[in-house]
């Protein structure tokens, strides 16, 4: 027995001192990140100190964990890439990555993850770069807590700040990415979670997901992006729980959704938006429990989209709730809550007793000829709407909510 | 000058503000109803009222000429009169409602204080232009004719020629036709004012670049309140002119 | 006190007063007379400011009035038909009218003259069409200025108000005061007046007195004078 104890501790001895410590610091014996890589064996780790390492193109080709302390600087001075790992089971920790070259003929990333399993990103501050974290062919991976701030201004010389190419199972969790491209962007990617991020100011879209199928986003506030995001060409998307604000322009959005089909959109916010969602061709989404606020469109629907589910939803005071660009509906709306809905509810059960019908024709108009969006809220228009109300001649006449809720959906 | 008329008035807005909280039981949700009601009943009310009150007290005008006053400042004082008590019945008798439902903890707050803003300019300016119809017009019904007209081309028929001239127009740049034609029209200006409170997000939706520095910017809430005090003006400066030269 | 020169206006296609000239000399009764529409009313407007002349000068107290107002300050006027702001009290009227004009306690004497103490807490609007003159008279009376115009002041009076509304004018003229009269009662202006000014067709047909009028159409009595000047003209 007692040998059999001392033989354990032996092992875990021996395995401890296999799975060693290097440090590096600019006048330890190590100096440099590459060295102590080329230093290290597999499954070491290696405690980069406070400090300037100006180094790029650095690749971790083994199984290592780079833990910084005290956020040591790793400074890529333009010059290319800066980390890049092919190896499975490695932990990037607390480092700062800035000034990533830029080039119009290869992505260069802060860190690029290519072709491995397990691996962890996490506490990283990026700055001054031009795509952030890449991750391509790779799975199980996780990407924690990051912070990426670049400096984009313009679509076509900047990059992306989390970015997800033919990968898998990656899970990307309370980062905080602003001023790229596309927040965080997907590209046949799936089988991904995104949760608890704040994506924000981003040039292009706070999220964008490319061909990607069953992916899951849920409680991330997407705020002030040239548009939220962007859902396309995608499958069985889980939208839950997140903020869509304050994305305001001529083709800005809180969500686009174009071609996708079989998504669930539950508990979201839109606030303030030019367009809460563009919808464009979708087959078969349910929203359920969103909640659209003081959006100029909650929900513009263009071209062909079938057995789409509203309900339960909250419509406040947009200026628009719907707008439809042509007269046949296949969707459904039913126990919404309209704050535009005048209807009353003579029987108090809570529904109202007449439908509402969320189009109006003032939507059409304004859609032929956008100037005339300058004579929202006049009486004139609530007399035109009001008669497309009575006999809808330009608008759906199947498209209506009948049942409409008299109190706010609470749930 | 005292009226049963404006505790009416005042009576109605009060009616109308405890109505709606009543019935929206949300205090931002009434702040956007009464937006629009204001902005149609104001004028309505200013018109009709003015002309009312200028026919009845035409024999106490009368009266006053025929005492070392200068005719301005009997004029004057009459639309001051009328435009203000008007103003206060609207200010008290919307206001106190909110304020006990709790306004001034509401975010509304900013919203309703435009409300009221608003509000008090279409008193001013439609309670003048009523005075201008009456000063111009002996024939009671006429007056009243006309004052009725004048409502409802300004608050309706107004802006079912400019829909149609736009949609009429849509192959040109209509931006700066669109915007000029909201100035020439006190209810379209105050509509516009109410406009940049609460539908931003969808007036960004458009792309003129007009459209965006008017909109985007405090420019677009400067330039409506010059217009609106220049709708002031004008009429008033009007009455002067018409009441130095009028025979009674 | 009073010169009118040149004076014209016209009321659309309606020519009322056409060049007509008239001084009125200080102290005195003079009555405008004149069938209806000859431009009585027009012509005591046009010297209160009211109606603005197409035409012509008018100088009241040697100050031309044209675009002036501080001269009704002399003028003591009695419109034709007081109708005042009906929801004001009595009391409250003449309060007003002293705020606008200058301070007088002269209203009191007036108030008991013409008995209107019981009316002066009531509504305006509910008072008959004979108190509501007397509430004008006395508005009229209560300032002490030199010229007093009186637009049809015995309409609707009581006999013996108008005869407190005599004693009232003889004592005026008494004080050395210019009274311009209009009245259609002719026993009235011939009791009252000095002078008499007949208008017809906007000018000045007569200019004197009572007995120099008797004496041009040759008629014994006041009246029939009057109407023999209506009726040469008209035939």
């Amino acid at each position: 027995m007692k040998n059999i104890i001392s033989f354990l501790v032996v092992v875990f001895i021996s395995n401890a001192a296999i799975s060693q410590a290097l440090e590096v610091c600019s006048d330890c014996e190590i100096s440099t990140l590459k060295e102590a890589i080329r230093q290290a064996k597999d499954f070491d780790t290696i405690i980069v100190k406070k400090g300037t390492y100006k180094e790029y193109d650095v690749i971790i080709n083994k199984p290592l964990t780079i833990i910084g302390e005290d956020y040591p600087v790793i400074d890529g001075e333009f010059k290319g890439e800066i980390i890049t790992v092919i190896s499975d089971n490695v932990t990037l920790d607390g480092l700062f990555i800035k000034n990533v070259g830029t080039s119009y003929t290869e992505d260069y990333a802060a860190v690029r993850v290519r072709e491995s399993k397990n691996f962890v990103i996490q506490n990283l501050v990026l700055e001054k770069l031009f795509f952030g974290i890449y991750i391509e062919k790779s799975r199980d991976g996780k990407v924690f807590h990051n912070k990426i701030i670049g400096d984009a201004v313009e679509e076509y010389n900047s990059g992306n700040g989390i970015q997800l190419w033919y990968s898998k199972n990656i899970q990307i969790e309370h980062n905080f990415i602003q001023h790229v491209r596309d927040g965080i962007y997907l590209e046949f990617s799936d089988g991904c979670t995104i949760k608890n991020n704040v994506s924000a100011l981003n040039v292009r879209y706070g999220l964008h997901f490319m061909f990607s199928n069953d992916d899951i986003y849920e409680d991330n506030t997407f705020e002030n992006n040239g548009a939220g995001v962007a859902v396309m060409f995608s499958k069985r998307i889980k939208m839950y729980n997140n903020i869509f604000k304050e994305n305001w322009g001529t083709a800005s959005y809180g969500l686009l959704l174009k071609e996708i089909n079989d998504a669930e959109i539950v508990g979201n916010t839109f606030a303030d938006n030019t367009i809460g969602i563009n919808v464009e061709g979708t087959n078969r989404i349910n929203y359920k429990h969103n909640t659209f606020k003081n959006n100029g469109w909650a929900i513009k629907v263009k071209g062909a989209c079938y057995k789409n589910i509203f309900t339960e939803n909250n419509f406040l005071y947009n200026s628009f709730d719907i707008a439809y660009n042509s007269k046949v509906n296949d969707n459904e709306f039913n126990r919404n809550y309209w704050s535009n809905y005048t209807g009353y509810d003579l029987d108090k059960d809570g529904v109202g007793d007449v439908p509402y019908r969320p189009v109006k024709l003032f939507s059409y108009i304004v859609n032929r000829t956008p100037e005339t969006i300058i004579l929202l809220r006049s009486m004139f228009i609530d007399i035109i709407d009001f008669s497309e109300k009575v006999s809808p001649i330009f608008t759906p006449d199947n498209l209506l909510d009948d049942h409409p809720q008299i109190k706010k959906i609470l749930w | 000058m005292r009226s049963r008329w404006s505790y009416v008035y005042f009576a109605f807005y009060l009616l109308l503000g405890v109505v709606l909280l009543f019935l929206n039981n949300d205090l931002s949700k009434a702040v956007i109803t009464l937006m629009n009601v204001i902005i149609v009943l104001v004028p309505l009310i200013g018109t009709i009222f003015g002309v009312m009150y200028y026919y009845n007290s035409k024999e106490f005008t009368e009266l006053l000429l025929a005492q070392p006053l200068k005719r301005s400042s009997i004029f004057l004082g009459q639309y001051l009169g009328v435009a203000l008590s008007l103003s206060m019945s609207l200010i008290l008798g919307l206001g106190l409602p909110f304020v006990f439902y709790g306004l001034f903890e509401s975010s509304a707050i900013w919203d309703f204080s435009l409300l009221l803003i608003t509000g008090t300019f279409l008193t001013l300016i439609f309670t003048a232009l009523a005075f201008n119809i009456a000063l111009s017009n002996e024939n009671k019904i006429k007056g009243f004719g006309y004052a009725i007209l004048l409502w409802l081309f300004l608050a309706i028929i107004y802006d079912g020629l400019f829909l149609m001239t736009l949609v009429m127009f849509d192959d040109y740049p209509l931006d700066k036709l669109s915007l000029i034609g909201t100035m020439l029209n006190p209810i379209d200006l105050s509509r516009t004012l109410i406009l940049l409170k609460l539908d931003i997000s969808a007036l960004l939706g458009y792309t003129g670049a007009v459209f965006k520095q008017f909109f985007g910017t405090n420019f677009g809430l400067i330039v409506s309140f010059i217009m609106l005090t220049i709708w002031i003006i004008l009429p008033v400066l009007r009455i002067l002119f018409k009441a130095k030269k009028k025979d009674f | 006190m009073v010169i009118i020169e040149d004076l014209h206006k016209r009321f659309g296609k309606n020519q009322v007063l056409s060049g007509l000239d008239l001084t009125i000399s200080e102290g005195g009764v003079f009555a405008v007379l004149g069938p209806n529409g000859s431009g009585k009313t027009t012509l005591i407007k046009s010297v209160l400011g009211m109606v603005i002349p197409d035409k012509g000068t008018i100088t009241v107290l040697g100050e031309n009035i044209k675009k002036k107002s501080d001269y009704r300050h002399k003028i003591d006027y009695l419109p034709q038909i007081a109708n005042f702001p009906s929801n004001l009290k009595v009391k409250e009227l003449i309060k007003m009218i002293k705020d606008l004009r200058a301070f007088t306690n002269a209203e009191d004497q007036l108030i008991e003259l013409f008995r209107l103490e019981p009316f002066l807490d009531k509504k305006l609007g509910n008072l008959s069409g004979g108190t509501k003159q007397k509430v004008n008279l006395v508005l009229t009376f209560m300032f002490d200025s030199p010229l007093i115009i009186l637009d049809e002041p015995t309409s609707g009076l009581d006999p013996i108000s108008l005869i407190r509304l005599k004693d009232l004018i003889q004592k005026e003229k008494a004080k050395g005061k210019t009274i311009l009269i209009t009245s259609h009662i002719m026993s009235f202006v011939e009791e009252v007046s000095d002078e008499i000014v007949f208008l017809l067709e906007g000018k000045i047909y007569f200019k004197g007195t009572i007995s120099e009028l008797k004496n041009k159409t040759n008629q014994p009595d006041f009246e029939h004078a009057i109407a023999s000047i209506l009726i040469d003209n008209h035939a």
